[in-house]
Order: C-alpha cells, then sequence, then structure tokens
C-alpha cells in the first residue's frame, strides 16, 4: 500500500498541468465556436501524447507506452480542469476498442481515426422492441446476396442514430444456427438507402433515443467485424467498454460536491439546508457510497495493474450496478433538497445527461436522467443476476428449452 | 502509487484464518459464548504465538512494528470468525502506552503486553452515549483516578485498564488495585463481555509523554472496528449463501429462487465494495494524517451500518432456523451490534464526518 507516485510518474503528473495551461484556449482561438476549440485542444492533446493514450499513431491516437498509472494521472488533470479528452462516445469510447481488438486492418485505418475526432459519429444498434434483456434473441435480419448483407427489421432505443453517420450493431445472419450462434456483428453506413430513422422522445424531454427501421438495406460484407456467427463474442467485448463508460468516479465525486453547493444555497426553516440534522445525515451517509466507489475503483485498478484482476473480480462486476445506484441517491436527494423547484419541466438547454448542475431544472434532468444508465448496458436485474451467479456461484436461472 | 495488499499481508491475513478455522470452529465458538467469559486461554495464547498480540509494538518490546492497515487486516479475520477475546482493546491499549507512555512505563508493561502475558484493556465511554472525552467525568485527582466507565470490554480478564481521562489522556490501572469493582453488564455479544468499571480513588500512572491521545486512539479503533465489521458482514453473506444453497423448498433449492438470489446479490453488493473502505481509512491513520479522522469515522459508519442491515436479512434468509440460538447467524449478528454500536453509532458518527468536512 503505497499512494504516493514515482518521480517519473510525479515528473509526468506536472508536464500534464503544465499542458493544460493551454486550456482555455487564448487569443484567436478562444473565439472560435466552442465545438472547434474543444476539437482543436484534443488534437493538440493527441499531438502531445496525453488524448487516446492507447490508439496506435497509425489511426490518429497518441500511440503511448502502455502505462495504465499515466492514463489515470492524465484522466485526473483533463478531468479536473473540464479539458477536452478522449470522448466517451460510442464511436471512441465503444467502436474504437472493440475494432482495436477485432477489426480488419482497412477497418481499422477506414474507422478509426474519424471517430476519434468526432467527424464521423456512430450510434449502437443493439435493441430490438422484441430483445432488451433478452438481447441474444433478436431478430433483425442480415442476409447475405452475394457481397452483401440485406438488412430488414429494427432496432430501438438507439441513441444519437439521426446525427449518426454509422452504426454498429448486431444482426441476425443464419436464422437457421441457434440464439447466439446465428448473429454477426456489422457496420451499417446510416445514408444507405433502405434506413428510416424515427426520433423517440424520452421522459426527460430530450429527444436521443431513436427507432431505426431496416428495409431491404445493403451493407458491404468487408464491414463484418469478427466472423459471421461470432458477433455475440465482439458484442461482449464492446458492453465490457459501455460498463466501464458508466461508473466513473471523477463524475461521481463532482456530482456530489454538486450536491453539497445546492444544499448549501438551499435555504429552508431560515437556514441552509446544509445545517440541518436530517439533511446533513442523508448527506453523509451518501458520501460514505461515494468514498465507497471511489477507494473500490483505486483497489480495482492496482488489481489490474499487478496482473491479478481476478483478485477484484466481485467488485468489478458490482461496479456498474454500485454506481447507478449511488448516483441515483445523489439525484434523489437533490431531487428532495429542490423542494417546490423539483415540480418544473427541464428546459432545452438542461437536456445534456450527465453535466455539472447549477441551476434546478438543471437538477430536475440529471434526476430523471439517472435512470438511464440504470437500464441502459445490462438494467439492473440483470447486474444482480450476474453478481449472484458469477460472482457467489448461486444457481443460474431455469432456462426455457430454446426454439429451434 | 499501490491501493493494494503485499504478500505478507495476503499470508498474514491466511495465517490467521487458517488457525480459526482450527482452533474456533463454529461449534467451539457456540461453547465459548455459552459460556460467557468471551475468552479461552488456548486461543488467546495461539494468537500471541503467532506473533499478533504487539503486531503494531516496537521491535525492542517484541513488537512487531507493523501498521493499522495490518493490525486492521488482523481484525477483519476476526471479524471473519467472530473471534472471542479482548485482542483489540488490547491492541489499542498497547499502541496508547507506545504513543504516550514514558520509557519506565513502556518497559514495564510493552514486553508483557507484546507477548500476550498480560492482558490490557481500554475503559472509554461513559454513559449510552458518551464516547467523547469532552463529556466525561473520570478524572485523576491527587494521583488518584475518580469515575465510573460503561461498555470496558474483557475487563474481568484484564491484567491492565488504560481507562481515558476527560482531559484527553490514559490512566493506567492494574487490576486488583484497591478501590476498583467491575460489574458485568451481561452484553448482548458474548465474544467480547462487557462490564462497568468503577474507580473510587484507584491508584494509578497517567501516560503524559505525549500530548492527549484519547482521541488518537479512538481513530485508531475506529479503524479496527469498520475492519472487525467487514469481516462480520462478510462471513453474514457466505453463510447466507452457504445455506440457501443446501436449503430445499418447493422441491429446489431456496437459491434458485430469483427473489431469494436477487437478495442475496443485493446483501454482497453492499457489503463486498466496502473492503476498501476500511483499507484505505486504516492506511489513512499512518500516511494520510490531515484525511484520517474523517476517513475512519466514514469507513466505520457506513460498514457498520449496512452490515447491520445485512446481518438482519440474512437471518430472515435462514427462515426460523436463523431466529435460533443454536444457528451460527446470531454470533455474527451480536458481532455486528457490538462493532455498530462501540466509540459511536453511525449518526453520531457522520455527525462528526459532517463537522469535519466543514459542512
Amino acid at each position: 500500500m503505497d499512494l504516493t507516485y514515482s518521480v517519473e510518474h510525479e515528473k509526468y503528473r506536472e508536464e500534464v498541468i503544465d499542458f493544460l495551461k493551454g486550456w482555455p484556449l487564448s487569443g484567436e482561438d478562444a473565439r472560435l465556436p466552442i465545438e472547434e476549440q474543444e476539437s482543436l485542444f484534443r488534437q493538440h492533446g493527441i499531438d502531445a501524447g496525453y488524448v487516446y493514450r492507447n490508439v496506435p499513431r497509425e489511426y490518429g491516437g497518441a500511440g503511448q507506452a502502455p502505462d495504465a498509472l499515466k492514463d489515470s494521472i492524465v484522466r485526473e488533470e483533463f478531468f479536473r480542469v473540464s479539458a477536452p479528452w478522449d470522448l466517451l462516445n460510442q464511436g471512441a469510447g465503444m467502436l474504437v476498442p472493440t475494432l482495436l481488438e477485432f477489426g480488419t486492418e482497412e477497418q481499422k485505418r477506414r474507422f478509426i481515426p474519424k471517430a476519434l475526432t468526432g467527424e464521423e459519429r456512430w450510434c449502437q444498434g443493439y435493441s430490438e422492441p422484441g430483445s432488451g434483456s433478452d438481447l441474444a434473441s433478436l431478430q433483425c435480419r442480415a442476409l447475405r446476396d452475394e457481397e452483401h448483407y440485406v438488412l430488414n427489421g429494427q432496432k430501438i432505443w438507439t441513441s444519437n442514430a439521426k446525427q449518426a453517420h454509422f452504426m454498429f450493431g448486431l444482426f441476425r445472419t443464419d436464422p437457421a444456427a441457434s440464439k447466439h450462434a446465428g448473429i454477426s456483428y456489422l457496420i451499417v453506413d446510416m445514408s444507405a438507402e433502405g434506413i428510416d430513422v424515427r426520433p423517440l422522445r424520452e421522459m426527460t424531454g430530450g429527444s436521443e433515443f431513436n427507432e431505426v427501421f431496416f428495409n431491404d438495406a445493403r451493407v458491404p460484407v468487408e464491414f463484418r467485424v469478427g466472423a459471421e456467427g461470432e458477433g455475440w463474442a465482439v458484442s461482449r467485448a464492446t458492453l465490457i467498454h459501455e460498463r466501464n463508460l458508466i461508473g466513473n468516479p471523477n463524475m461521481m465525486r463532482d456530482t456530489f460536491e454538486d450536491l453539497l453547493d445546492l444544499a448549501r444555497r438551499t435555504q429552508r426553516g431560515g437556514q441552509a439546508a446544509i445545517k440541518d440534522p436530517y439533511v446533513r445525515q442523508r448527506l453523509m451517509e451518501i458520501e460514505g457510497y461515494v468514498r465507497t466507489v471511489e477507494t473500490s475503483n483505486m483497489l480495482q485498478f492496482t488489481a489490474t495493474l499487478r496482473g491479478e484482476p481476478m483478485k477484484a473480480m466481485r467488485p468489478m462486476m458490482m461496479n456498474k450496478l454500485y454506481s447507478t445506484d449511488t448516483m441515483q441517491r445523489i439525484q434523489r436527494c437533490a431531487f428532495d433538497l429542490l423542494g417546490g423547484e423539483g415540480m418544473l419541466a427541464p428546459s432545452p438547454e438542461d437536456i445534456v445527461g450527465w453535466a455539472r448542475n447549477t441551476t434546478s431544472t438543471g437538477w430536475v434532468e440529471a434526476y430523471l436522467f439517472s435512470l438511464g444508465p440504470a437500464i441502459a448496458g445490462g438494467a439492473s436485474n440483470i447486474q444482480l443476476n450476474i453478481i449472484g451467479e458469477r460472482g457467489y456461484g448461486l444457481p443460474r436461472d431455469p432456462r426455457p428449452p430454446e426454439k429451434s | 502509487m499501490e491501493f493494494g495488499l503485499s504478500e505478507e499481508q495476503d499470508l498474514m491475513q491466511e495465517t490467521v484464518r487458517q488457525f480459526i478455522n482450527q482452533e474456533c470452529p463454529p461449534t467451539r465458538l457456540h461453547e465459548i459464548f455459552n459460556a460467557g467469559e468471551g475468552h479461552d486461554g488456548r486461543i488467546w495464547q495461539g494468537l500471541a504465538d503467532l506473533g499478533l498480540c504487539g503486531l503494531m509494538l516496537p521491535e525492542k518490546f517484541g513488537g512487531a512494528e507493523l501498521e493499522v492497515l495490518d493490525l486492521a487486516l488482523v481484525c477483519e479475520e476476526l471479524g471473519y470468525g467472530a473471534f472471542p477475546g479482548p485482542f483489540m482493546m488490547h491492541s489499542l491499549a498497547g499502541v496508547a502506552i507506545a504513543k504516550a507512555g514514558s520509557s519506565s512505563q513502556q518497559d514495564l508493561w510493552l514486553p508483557q503486553i507484546a507477548n500476550g502475558a498480560q492482558v490490557a484493556t481500554l475503559a472509554l465511554g461513559e454513559g449510552a452515549n458518551g464516547w467523547e472525552c469532552s463529556e466525561w467525568s473520570t478524572e485523576v485527582r491527587d494521583g488518584r483516578l475518580h469515575g465510573i466507565k460503561d461498555f470496558v470490554s474483557h475487563a474481568a480478564l484484564a491484567d491492565l485498564i488504560l481507562v481515558g481521562l476527560s482531559d484527553g489522556h490514559f490512566a493506567v490501572v492494574e487490576t486488583g488495585a484497591e478501590g476498583l469493582s467491575v460489574e458485568s453488564q451481561d452484553g448482548i455479544d458474548r465474544s467480547r463481555p462487557i462490564s462497568r468499571v468503577k474507580f473510587d480513588g484507584v491508584r494509578c500512572e497517567v501516560l503524559n509523554e505525549s500530548g492527549a491521545c484519547v482521541q488518537a486512539i479512538q481513530d485508531v479503533g475506529l479503524a479496527l472496528l469498520a475492519a472487525d465489521a467487514f469481516g462480520a458482514a462478510s462471513r453474514l453473506v457466505d453463510l447466507a449463501v452457504e445455506y440457501t444453497k443446501t436449503r430445499e423448498q418447493f422441491g429446489r433449492k431456496v437459491a434458485e429462487f430469483q427473489a431469494v438470489k436477487h437478495q442475496l446479490a443485493r446483501l454482497a453488493l453492499e457489503v463486498e465494495p466496502t473492503r476498501a473502505l476500511f483499507w484505505y481509512a486504516a492506511h489513512a491513520l499512518d500516511h494520510l494524517p490531515i484525511e484520517a479522522s474523517r476517513s475512519v469515522a466514514m469507513a466505520k459508519a457506513h460498514i457498520s451500518e449496512r452490515g447491520i442491515e445485512a446481518a438482519r436479512a440474512v437471518v430472515e434468509l435462514h427462515g426460523g432456523l436463523g431466529f435460533t440460538w443454536e444457528c451460527d447467524v446470531q454470533l455474527w449478528f451480536k458481532r455486528m451490534m457490538f462493532d455498530r454500536t462501540y466509540l459511536g453509532t453511525p449518526e453520531f458518527l457522520r455527525e462528526r464526518c459532517a463537522n469535519l468536512g466543514g459542512l
């Protein structure tokens, strides 16, 4: 146990902090639209070796030697000053690691660089109306026609499909094969003919979700990732990346600090809510959970660094559920602190998913939004099955006989 | 940057666990529990032979000069085994003498504490919620100790009692001294029986080589209680997992019912990740002084709260059997009741965290 950093890593942190003096941008650059400023700074970060550290240079990353400690130093420091860092969207956060593991050389060169910059946006085509938690029952077909697959069927809960240039998703390429074996992982050009995207509206009032309909849409065979029929295994790897995106301890700590600010600002009974004994109890109980997220993350990090991830298998399995539960505890407390303002609807500017909350309606949006991660990437009841069965050797759920 | 145990620490935990499995399995635990003394000279000697009685004491007195984390890791195992005996208070008493005793006091007591030949304990609380020295009235007048302490663990067994004074120092009393009376309080956790101890002008020595150290020793105690509670909570989860995997109803193992499986997974979820919380708190006492008091209070509050909730659910998961005296569950349930309460309930400690955090 040693929470100090080596001289090399201390020096590295200083270099990162020094680099981050360049954010926010100044001079001419500061007058660019914010998205362009972010892209510009992100590119500086790649060139300096801090952003996309582990993605090889030839695909547009920084191509640094693996060093998980440096990764975490960079993440901490970038997060501290809210500087543009690795995009954590479906493209850079999920597709890129999957392609790095399973993609062909051509796919890597074609797709990774523009996913990293965000120039090409991605959506994930997994869920279907009849296939949610039981994802492997999916029915959307991709039947082979010479050098193409022909897609027919529907995807749903597809975040950002309206803006996406490409989708990665699971399709049934062999309807005769058994449930898991007939699935392939395909990349779909969203501008192809026969694709219809219809927005859904979420309870927050936002419209991130879509339904995507395929009607004889064609996908070239070279856009398949991994072998035909092995899409399930490819997608498992992606899902792990998604769960990792959900359990970010820096985000948890920031949200908790925002909650403390809210309790300081909120007046009740002639004093700040944070002086109310009941509120203090609640806040400190929540902080117990937040500290657990933070320290358990450190424990898992060291176990991974030492090449002994199995020693931290149980807490790793618990990350997703523990984090989404903790975030929801924070949000429930915030909602109660809002009092009557908790009845206000979020305004369009509030509907941004996770963000630092400073306004009442921003908190209302966050209160609603915190349910999303609890459902996405394996709903909480599925997580409980995983913990019970794989973590503690409890009996598996009885499985109905497979339909032939 | 490493937040993990060393090989030596892993080995030490493994050794203690094996020792407890061999020397103090649940059948033996029930015997000790029923006899009510919360002690067994043979297993105490076993701990001493493993070199655990002076884990944090200087080597020159026969100690191992290890850190709070090491001691906490032993306490985790003792909690996991619901191990009876004065180990935790004994260890804390040794640390207090090492911290604040004069060299002649250290020479006199520490070798006997380190090898377990003498048993030491702590007398702190006064009344149901009096865990802070500002609320105490025990004091030394003209070299004589006056006061009443509650919930003194293993007072009847101890050779030495370290008594917390209202000025934040400790006084050391040798049992058998005139004016000392020990009255059993019939404690719920029979692995650590408690007494009310009255000091009516008892001869004593004050540890005043350093400033007031009662709070510092209590902080170490909070870390050890958090570790003990984590161990006990982990055992309760394991007991429930084992039981529901064997118990059959409706022609199936009850763990096959998803309601049961999910309840078990929730219990485990509340307990397992908090291992890191007590590690951090114990480590902070040695290396991160600014955060230490708050970290130990937070860890003890959180783990004992989650632990007692788990304990109640584990009784229910055992059905009628869980409610019986013969069932193993009650041993850990009561362990948890002690850990949750001693040195302050979660509510009390959370308020301290709020204050220390500037809320």
